[in-house]
């Protein structure tokens, strides 16, 4: 892990954001998922939703990947608005998604996860074959500069740790030219060590100039890596802070609702 | 980050390491074993090669179509019904109703790759394990055929395609043999034996390479091919190892689905089409249980049932073990029902032999 970022970002205004959402409201028949949510991203940021489970964040990172339409609300990109039909749209538009437990198959191998849908070929017409040296040469150069050393490229995606597979989903996004990156829990499945490891990645992703959006309830590796906050609760928007304006305890409390976790922490010693 | 943890593997090791190990050595196993207890018994002579090579071509073909398909997450337990059933419309079209044989064999291709793209978008639009669907479509089909065939000929056997077929440009194409050039003039060196009475004396028993074993060749090769080499193979990897994280990427997994199920029904075609020619008849019966050796085949080559992992040359080399092993036993002469107790315990054998493979090459636990 890189050090704390101790001098401040400059604090974002106006409108050279990557993608703004305003009062995005979501309602599944008579459930209502999302009942306003405001999130702006900027270019080389990272930005913290959090939020415990049921706050709407899966919700939301669907409707900002395409995968769900909003019920209301407007999504802006570069000051325009724009809707996303599918997640293809949306990823078109330059927004990634890496999912929890979907990021990569385990049978197949590196080079294979890393291109899929978008393989390198050669040759003509029906003769057209998968560039495999080239496709080859990428993945192994970029894992180099994402940190992980493959043994080969044709190893299986199930040989790698948690950490590296979310990392090699990482680096394919940022290879096909990502301008946003949402990453879905990346954290919450992974050992100490794993767990620095994306944390640094998500570090080396933001000052290539990506607006990156990490989802996740943990808020020490909300601290680590934060720019700006924004906590999610009962499908609405508490608030987004920028770093160094809040402090962990707060944040906590904030995803809870306060009261209920203040008296747990009570009785578990003020461990949570 | 490199784990310091994993061993590292031998260049030979790595190269041994491969989803096909199995059946490589479950194809020498095999061999080693006829070359010794049946050598002499004409087994491995050209007419006796012929043989078994004949009936492990028949199942390499619809093994390359179950082969893809079940790397791409679905079963076609239809396959057998398609191949009585698409013999079935040739001889009723070229026979019954007197039409050409080009005419019956297109007719069946077109049937029979319609029917396999039904059972894919059923599969797809339901949600339903395709084990369910195509096994409703094992029944639906056989007993369609068994009714056509009565209602029109009153017969579950037609014959006669044989005399239809004679100056078709299309039936040589299934029924013909190719090099007979090469296996007249092996049998003036006196490589290949002669018929010394009857009407073909002094031709060759082994007259040339029937078009079924081309065909086995062509699809194994062209199977092997777009899966390992070509993005389309990618995208079969992937729609059967994980279908949403492959949606998410942009992979038509439907589309890739559909068609293969396409490709399964076409393979059954072909062999139904090469067998009608080689027999001249076409039965309602024809094709029973070969959706289960076809599956045999593809499992002892080295695929993953659930999908995601496969070779097509393991699945060619699977149907090998298959014909030797079947052929061989009528060459020793062993009793004929121990055939399948045979191929029972290979079969287990091969799975637990390739669940470990698997393991070291893909990590799983």
């Amino acid at each position: 892990m890189s050090e704390p970022l101790v001098e401040m970002r400059d604090v974002h205004t106006g409108d050279d954001s990557l993608i703004e959402l305003s009062d995005i409201e979501k309602h599944f028949g008579a459930v209502i998922a999302l009942a306003g949510v405001s999130v702006a991203v900027y270019p080389g940021e990272c930005h913290c939703l959090l939020g415990d489970n049921g706050a709407g964040k899966s919700t939301f990172i669907k409707t900002m990947s395409g995968v769900h339409k909003p019920t209301s609300g407007r999504i802006l990109m570069g000051g325009r608005p724009v809707t996303f039909e599918s997640p293809r749209d949306a990823m078109l538009a330059g927004i990634a998604t890496v999912y929890q437990d979907l990021a990569m198959i385990p049978l197949m191998s590196v080079t294979r996860n890393f291109w899929m849908g978008r393989e390198p070929t050669r040759g003509f017409g029906p003769f057209r074959y998968i560039d495999f040296r080239k496709a080859n040469e990428v993945t192994m150069s970029r894992m180099a500069e994402m940190g992980i050393r493959l043994r080969e490229p044709t190893q299986a995606v199930g040989t790698l740790s948690g950490g590296e597979r979310q990392t090699v989903a990482i680096a394919r996004a940022v290879y096909f030219g990502a301008k946003i990156l949402i990453l879905d829990e990346p954290t919450s499945a992974l050992g100490v060590r794993q767990t620095s490891n994306v944390l640094a990645t998500i570090d080396r992703v933001r000052k290539t100039g990506i607006g990156v959006v990490f989802i996740t309830h943990n808020v020490r590796h909300a601290m680590a890596v934060g720019d700006r906050y924004t906590v999610l609760n009962r499908g609405a928007t508490l608030g987004t802070a920028k770093r160094g304006e809040i402090q962990a305890d707060e944040l906590q409390d904030m995803m809870a609702g306060g009261q209920e976790l203040a008296e747990l922490e009570g009785s578990l010693g003020g461990t949570v | 980050m490199a784990d310091e943890r994993l061993k590292e593997m031998s260049t030979f090791r790595r190269a041994m390491i491969r989803p096909e190990l199995g059946a490589i050595c479950g194809t020498i196993l095999v061999f080693v074993f006829f070359l010794l207890v049946a050598a002499d018994t004409g087994m491995f002579s050209p007419e006796g090669a012929m043989n078994w090579g004949v009936v492990s071509a028949q199942f390499a073909i619809i093994a390359v179509g179950a082969c893809l398909l079940m790397i791409a997450g679905e079963f076609d337990l239809s396959v057998g019904s398609m191949i009585g059933f698409a013999g079935i419309v040739i001889a009723i079209v070229s026979v019954q109703w007197g039409y050409p044989v080009w005419s019956g064999i297109s007719l069946a291709f077109a049937i029979a790759v319609a029917l396999g793209a039904l059972n894919g978008w059923l599969v797809i639009k339901t949600g339903l394990p395709s084990f369910i669907v195509t096994l409703a479509f094992l029944y639906i089909l056989r007993g369609l055929t068994i009714f056509l065939s009565i209602a029109t000929t009153r017969k579950t056997i037609i014959g006669g395609v044989k005399d239809a077929a004679e100056g078709d440009w299309l039936a040589p194409l299934f029924g013909g043999k190719i090099f007979n050039g090469l296996f007249v003039w092996l049998a003036d060196l006196g490589m290949i034996e002669t018929f010394t009475r009857g009407r073909r004396a002094g031709e060759p028993i082994v007259d040339g390479v029937p078009m079924l074993m081309v065909w086995a060749v062509v699809l194994v090769i062209a199977g092997h091919w777009v899966l390992t080499r070509t993005r389309f193979g990618n995208w079969i990897y992937a729609s059967g190892g994980d279908a949403q994280a492959a949606r998410y990427t942009g992979v038509p997994v439907n589309r890739v689905k559909i068609l293969m199920f396409m490709l399964t029904a076409f393979c059954a075609a072909v062999f139904a089409t090469c067998q009608v020619m080689e027999f001249g008849s076409a039965a309602a019966d024809r094709g029973l249980l070969k959706e289960f050796e076809a599956i045999i085949c593809v499992v002892i080559g080295g695929a993953l049932l659930t999908g995601g992992y496969g070779s097509v040359v393991g699945a060619a080399l699977g149907a090998l073990i298959f014909g030797v092993v079947q052929q061989g036993l009528f060459f020793t002469g062993v009793e004929s029902s121990l055939f399948r107790v045979f191929l029972g315990l290979i079969l287990l054998l091969a799975v637990i032999l390739n669940t470990y493979i698997r393991r070291m090459i893909t990590g799983e636990r």
